[in-house]
């Protein structure tokens, strides 16, 4: 019988195939801890007894939640891991460099057919180079830290096919939300999803990120890229025939199977307070937004940066609304300002806020109150998510934000 | 893990997610005590002074979606919630709760049946009885039951090291 | 009997021929400008007025720069009410846009105009030859209502500068200087007026960083003689005077100072107080945890070229927190002209949209409980800038940057 992506990254680790429903123990490639769970997970480390960790050099702490630290315990978070990385011999820390999983891949840690655990549930985001990752709890990260292992159910997939040239003003994000409504929040719990299909082929790996990184908004294990050229010079490798197997078998059998037709997709909005309330954006244009936020590791990548200064150029942000663009990492900040971007966005009237996780974590960068509306570029919108109950959140994508910010009521990129 | 026991009825609906039970603001907080009194605030801002020891939760389905926050769960067990009943749970949190050696119970009736305030008898792995009428519960599978026996995955791990 | 500059900008506010220290006298203002930190409540009791009214709509200036982007449901909720009030009313309104006297002087100050600000640092004017001074939402709003205010002349203290800033010190050092010199109350109620052919050699930024400080004296206002460089940097922003003042000869000062500007030194104020000056030498070895080059005391261009210079092609230390935060859009943007936005971000600084940032201390990399911060902010008052218990060291850009490369306090010379 044949096997989906995941089953062969999955079992290319144990080293034997393995079969949805089972029960694996994994040897772990790579542990990610951000900063809000640094503490947490040390006192459980050292509550469980270890005395090292099992692999200095996989494991990764980065610090972008708290940054910059917004509230006066924040900075804890900072030197109790700079006293865990110290004590224990750790040199992967990033205090300043970006989003946690903009980092991961960006900085050359996760590769194809590798096997992740983050302590955020967006590290699902590491699918985009063919990498088996998933966010786990405190708990268990402690317990991987001191035994480089994890057990997990093999997951059955859902294969999502999409063929065909996408609109001009649909990207990715757009692409992803539509699945999520289709699939629902929950549709896909304990599952897999792998995208597949000649328009994810021709999508770069930003646009891929931007997917696989929303595959936990219907309760996915995980979401899977086939990891192709563009993937292995992204992540700096050779394209061996080891990588070129990675690929789901002809005869492989999905829970489920979706298939689009990229030329009937259209903008979309995620509406309060759900990610999977998916509306046309032509159903809601001219409802008036007080802020526009593009960034995350959902959307603030250099390409997302160029789909907004592409729209913006030349022309100012609606007065009274505020607009907001946090880079997802140092590198693409960087980027955006040799190649001109930043000056587009700045002259436009963008807040330019240094890398982080910004407004998407509800404790800085933007915050609202009663009654505000905010389109934004991350991935989710729950109940006071950023700010009050009463906020209304919209999910959209960089063109439908950037296109939003001009008008000051919600409008889809011409 | 067998002992029935009864307990008193908190009703929530479906897609209860982790900003709801224990919203980012409050995560920096230094302890899990601290974070109790805003455990569901975005929601049911009453809710968590109302919660007693050994009340239980019933929900609808995907509860505990979202983030992987285990100060969800570790907040959920603080407040004296005994068991979980839902229709269906969203993966990291059913992992997040296990470790943190709560009782989650998955079915798919009860939840449109009782109403809140009302008092259930629970004995895991085999049933619940609500005003007379009886939902069969499944058991939690081995690997799982393991670590909940061991009272969460820290005390697992403290036994692995010869430290318990 | 000769007045001085601070007395002909009143008399002139006032409409009258001439007045004097110790005087009360009522003056038109010429602007009202007011930030996050306290517009909320003065639209408060605006809103609790009988006959609500506001004089001149043309003179205020609200700008959003204290809490920018929003950090709470709080801060989100009274930046709301200042937006909703600014548009309504036609009110000039920034958010997002820089630091509020940054701005000001960049956009509105003119020279010979009597402006209050409700935030202290309003005094920062003077380096136009404006007399700007700080009040309260109560003050400011009697002033919104009825264009008008009452004022006591304050006396001068006179600094005459000679000579050229050299051995590495700023201008920053001069004025932490002074204020060491005369003690934090030392010019309570007082001008402090600054003139001599020393000042000559600043530039702009030098004399804005000298005059947005003199509140750290007490002093009620500070000015600055309208020079050339003055004049230019108005025509640049496309402004004219209102009128240029300068202090009559025989015009009565209750102090006056020379100061020799070849003689400072760097200088750290040590925490809590700004008078606790000491050379930044004696504060070599202090353990850092994070740095800010900005604020309305030196987020210029010209500080964070000072910064760029120290820093190219070093790094910031790996556990220091290095926050760069431009004082406004146009610093920011001549900033990324001028390659310097490139040379922080490679040495591994956060740079951050222009805002009152942790000199404010509210949000924006605040510091944690034990925590050290070198800053080149206006205030390392107990708690200023996060945790009760952290301390904070002014010093200037070029101080602060070396330190952030090295962890610990040091100076530009030796790194």
């Amino acid at each position: 019988m044949g096997h989906t992506l995941v089953e062969k990254v999955i079992g290319n680790k144990v080293g034997r195939e393995v079969t949805p429903g089972e029960i694996v123990t994994v040897d772990v490639d790579w542990c990610m801890v951000d900063d809000i769970m640094v503490p947490f997970c040390v006192s459980k480390f050292e509550e469980m007894g270890f005395k090292k960790v099992y692999d200095p050099d996989k494991i990764v702490l980065i610090y972008d939640h708290f940054l910059p630290a917004s509230q006066v315990d924040d900075s804890r978070h900072f030197r109790v891991g700079n006293e865990f990385a110290a004590k224990y011999g750790l040199k992967n820390v990033h205090r300043t460099d970006g989003v946690c999983h903009q980092l991961m891949t960006e900085a050359g840690y996760v590769k194809p057919g590798d096997i992740a655990f983050g302590t955020d549930s967006h590290t699902v985001t590491y699918g985009c180079v063919g990498a088996f990752s998933t966010g786990i709890g405190y708990t268990e990260m402690a317990g991987i830290l001191g035994t480089g292992q994890l057990w997990i159910k093999v997951p059955e997939t859902i294969k999502v096919q999409v063929d065909g040239k996408l609109p001009a003003n649909v990207t990715s994000k757009d692409v992803i939300l539509r699945v999520l409504g289709d699939l629902t929040a929950s549709g896909a719990t304990y599952q897999s999803l792998e995208f597949v299909g000649s328009t994810i082929d021709d999508m770069s790996i930003s646009s891929r990120m931007a997917m696989s990184n929303m595959a936990v908004e219907c309760g996915a294990k995980n979401g899977i890229f086939v990891p192709d050229e563009k993937t292995c010079e992204y992540c700096g490798i050779e394209y061996t025939d080891e990588i070129r197997a990675l690929r789901p078998d002809e005869d492989a059998v999905y829970a489920r199977v979706m298939k689009y037709r990229a030329e009937d997709m259209v903008p979309v909005l995620a509406c309060p307070s759900q990610v999977d309330n998916i509306k046309d954006v032509s159903e809601l244009e001219g409802k008036q937004v007080d802020e526009v936020f593009l960034g995350s590791c959902t959307n603030g990548r250099l390409e997302d940066l160029h789909v907004a200064a592409e729209i913006m150029k030349g022309k100012k942000k609606a007065p009274f609304v505020q607009f907001i663009v946090t880079p997802a990492s140092r590198k693409i900040y960087k980027e955006a300002l040799d190649d001109g971007t930043l000056q587009i966005l700045s002259d436009a009237g963008a807040i330019i806020t240094t890398p982080g996780c910004g407004l998407c974590c509800g404790r800085a960068g933007g915050i609202l109150t009663d009654y505000e509306v905010v389109v934004a570029t991350n991935n989710r919108n729950f109940l006071g998510r950023m700010g009050t109950s009463k906020v209304q959140i919209y999910l959209a994508s960089p063109a439908t934000a950037a296109a939003t910010a001009l008008t000051g009521v919600i409008t889809a990129a011409k | 893990m067998s002992e029935t026991f009864t307990a008193k009825i908190w009703v929530l609906g479906d897609d209860i997610d982790t900003d709801i039970i224990m919203p980012t603001e409050y995560l920096a907080l230094k302890n899990v005590e601290d974070m109790k009194p805003y455990a569901f605030s975005p929601l049911r801002p009453e809710l968590a002074a109302l919660i007693g020891p050994g009340d239980m939760i019933v929900a609808g389905k995907n509860f505990g979606c979202g983030s992987s926050r285990e100060q969800a769960p570790e907040v959920v067990k603080a407040l004296g919630i005994s068991c979980i009943v839902a229709k269906s749970y969203a993966r990291i949190f059913f992992r997040n709760a296990i470790n943190n050696g709560i009782l989650l119970i998955e079915n798919a009736d009860l939840r449109d049946y009782v109403e809140e305030g009302g008092v259930a008898e629970v004995t895991p792995g085999e049933k619940i009885v609500y005003n007379g009428k009886e939902f069969k519960i499944a058991a939690l599978p081995d690997n799982l039951l393991e670590i909940l026996n061991a009272g969460g995955l820290v005390k697992a791990m403290r036994k692995r090291n010869g430290l318990d | 009997m000769g007045m001085t500059m601070a007395e002909k900008i009143i008399a002139c506010a006032a409409g009258v021929e001439s007045t004097k220290a110790g005087d009360i006298e009522t003056v038109t203002l010429d602007r009202l400008m007011s930030n996050d930190g306290t517009t909320h409540l003065t639209i408060d009791m605006y809103n609790k007025l009988k006959h609500p009214h506001i004089a001149d709509i043309s003179k205020l200036v609200w700008i959003v720069d204290h809490n920018i982007p929003a950090d709470s449901p709080k801060t989100a909720a009274s930046h709301k009410k200042m937006r909703d009030f600014a548009r309504e009313h036609g009110i000039t309104y920034y958010e997002g846009d820089g630091v509020c006297h940054q701005l000001m002087m960049e956009n509105h100050v003119r020279p010979g105009e009597l402006i209050f600000g409700a935030d202290s640092h309003t005094c920062a004017y003077g380096a136009l030859g404006a007399f700007g001074t700080g009040v309260g939402c109560t003050d400011y709003l009697y002033a919104m209502v009825t264009g008008t205010s009452w004022l006591l002349v304050p006396e001068t203290i006179r600094f005459n500068l000679h000579g050229e800033l050299k051995n590495g010190a700023t201008a920053r050092d001069l004025i932490l200087t002074i204020i060491g010199r005369i003690s934090a109350n030392g010019a309570n109620y007082k001008a402090m007026e600054f003139a001599g052919e020393g000042l000559h050699t600043l530039n702009m930024a030098d004399r804005i960083a000298v005059c947005n400080l003199c509140v750290e004296a007490g002093a009620k206002t500070a000015l600055m003689e309208v020079d050339d460089i003055a004049m230019d940097y108005l025509k640049e922003h496309g402004r004219e005077p209102k009128a240029v003042f300068k202090s009559d000869e025989d015009a009565v000062f209750s102090q006056v100072f020379d100061i020799d500007l070849s003689e400072i030194v760097p200088i750290v104020a040590k925490p809590h107080f700004v008078d606790n000056v000491v050379p930044a030498t004696e504060c070599l070895g202090v353990h850092i945890d994070e740095a800010f080059l900005g604020s309305c005391n030196n987020g210029r261009i010209e500080d964070l070229r000072l910064g760029a210079e120290v820093i190219k092609g070093k790094k910031v230390a790996p556990t220091v927190r290095f926050l760069v935060v431009p004082a406004s859009r146009a610093v920011y943007n001549q900033a990324m002209k001028e390659g310097l936005l490139d040379i922080f971000i490679d040495a591994g600084a956060m740079i951050m949209n222009p805002n009152c940032s942790v000199c404010w201390g509210a949000c924006q990399g605040v510091i944690g409980e034990g925590e050290t911060l070198i800053s080149t902010g206006t205030r390392n008052f107990k708690g200023r800038s996060g945790h009760k218990n952290s301390f904070v060291y002014l010093a200037s850009a070029a101080t602060v940057t070396a330190s952030a490369i090295a962890g610990e306090i040091t100076t530009a010379d030796r790194i």
